[in-house]
Formats: C-alpha cells, structure tokens, sequence
C-alpha cells in the first residue's frame, strides 16, 4: 500500500470481560492492520490479564476472544509487549501467556511508548 | 449481611474499602474483575487468608474460569455458581455492591 507508515501503540491497561476495553481494542487492532501500518501492543497493569492461558467463557457466555492474540501474527502484528512488574504483581510468568511476548521494565515500555507517533489508549 | 465487589484490587479501592468495613460474620462475595483477589500470588490474596476467619468468603466460578484463573483458586475463598449468588442475595437481610 502505498502511503506514510506510522508507528502505532494500543496500550491495554485493562482486565478481559469486566469491562468492553479489552474487546474494543482488539477490533481496533485488527482494523489497523488492514492499513499496513506499524503496530505494537502493549499490556501494562491488569492488561496483561488479556494473555492468561487457559480462559474458559462458556459460564458467563460471552466470547473468548484470547485466542485471537494467537492469530495476530497472521495480520504482521507481531509486537507484543509486556510489562515485567505487571506479571510479577499478578504471581504471573511468561509460561502463563497464550502467546509469545516480549517482556519489557517499566523504563523500557516507557521509553518504547515516547518513540511511538501515535499512541491509543485502553 | 452480603458485600458484592466486582472490580480488581489493583485497579480500583474496593475491595480494601469493603474488607475494612465488613463486620465480622459478614459475607463477601467476589464477581467479575474481583475474582482475582482469590488467585494465588495476587497481593489481595493474603489479605483474604487474614480475614477467613472473621469473613465469609466466595467467588463467582464463572468468572474466575473465564478469565484462565480456575485452577489458581486460594483455598480461604470458596467457589459458588449462579444459582449460589442468588442464595447468597435471598439468605441475606442486606447487600452492598462495592461499585
């Protein structure tokens, strides 16, 4: 496609199904692949309960989208970070994620963020 | 008397607002992003080993298996489904839902 390449962030700060943030980021992820442009992910705070393997919705009927995470790499979004102190905060690891990640520290998810040109927040 | 919390520790106040102002018999049953206060190496966790003694403590299943957490359960809270949060609401004079 021809046109300027940005670099976007979604930032999800959000836990799934408590709130539509998480969902509606997705979407919006998935839409901004059809634009080719250059996109990364971010779980910060309880975002990076988004990740946990194992989510089972059939009790509270509603969608499971964590699989989706899995098939992002099918629309050339493979830049997933996550906050280290988040997980650890969580009693969480790298093997609880249902997809592979880059774990970041705080400064380096900061100072990724500030390199962004457009930043969307969730 | 029934305390409903439905939002995580980290993100909100509620459930330490609600822990410091049950009294002791009081029911406290944990919904939606709350029900991962119960789960093994979340901070909250400790807090509700402390009070098991003193709170009754539950948490909505279907939550905490929609969101990976079924297996990570601590054992001071005890696991009730639909139809046991409507007893909980019906055995109880009061509720508070700790918005």
């Amino acid at each position: 496609m021809e046109g300027v390449v940005k670099k976007f962030m979604f930032v999800n700060r959000k836990a799934p199904y408590g709130t539509i943030y998480a969902l509606e980021s997705l979407e919006v992820v998935l839409i901004s692949a059809a634009f080719d442009q250059d996109v990364s992910l971010a779980f910060l705070d309880d975002g990076v309960y988004q990740l946990k393997k194992g989510q089972q919705t059939k009790g509270i009927e509603t969608k499971n989208f964590s699989p989706t995470f899995r098939a992002l790499d099918g629309y050339d979004i493979e830049k997933l970070y996550v906050e280290r102190e988040a997980l650890e905060a969580r009693g969480l690891s790298e093997d609880d994620l249902v997809v592979d990640v880059t774990v970041l520290s705080r400064q380096e998810m900061g100072k990724l963020m500030d390199d962004m040109d457009v930043v969307l927040s969730f | 008397m029934l305390h409903i919390i439905n939002k995580s520790p980290f993100e909100k106040n509620a459930f330490d607002a609600c822990l410091a102002v049950a009294q002791d018999g009081a029911v406290v049953l944990l919904i939606e992003d709350a029900v991962y206060a119960a789960t093994t190496g979340n901070p909250a966790a400790s807090q509700l080993e402390q009070a098991q003694g003193r709170l009754k403590l539950y948490v909505l299943k279907p939550d905490l298996e929609a969101r990976g957490m079924g297996d990570r359960l601590i054992p001071a809270v005890a696991a009730t489904d639909y139809e046991g949060f409507v007893d909980l609401v019906a055995d109880n004079k009061v509720c508070q839902s700790w918005l």
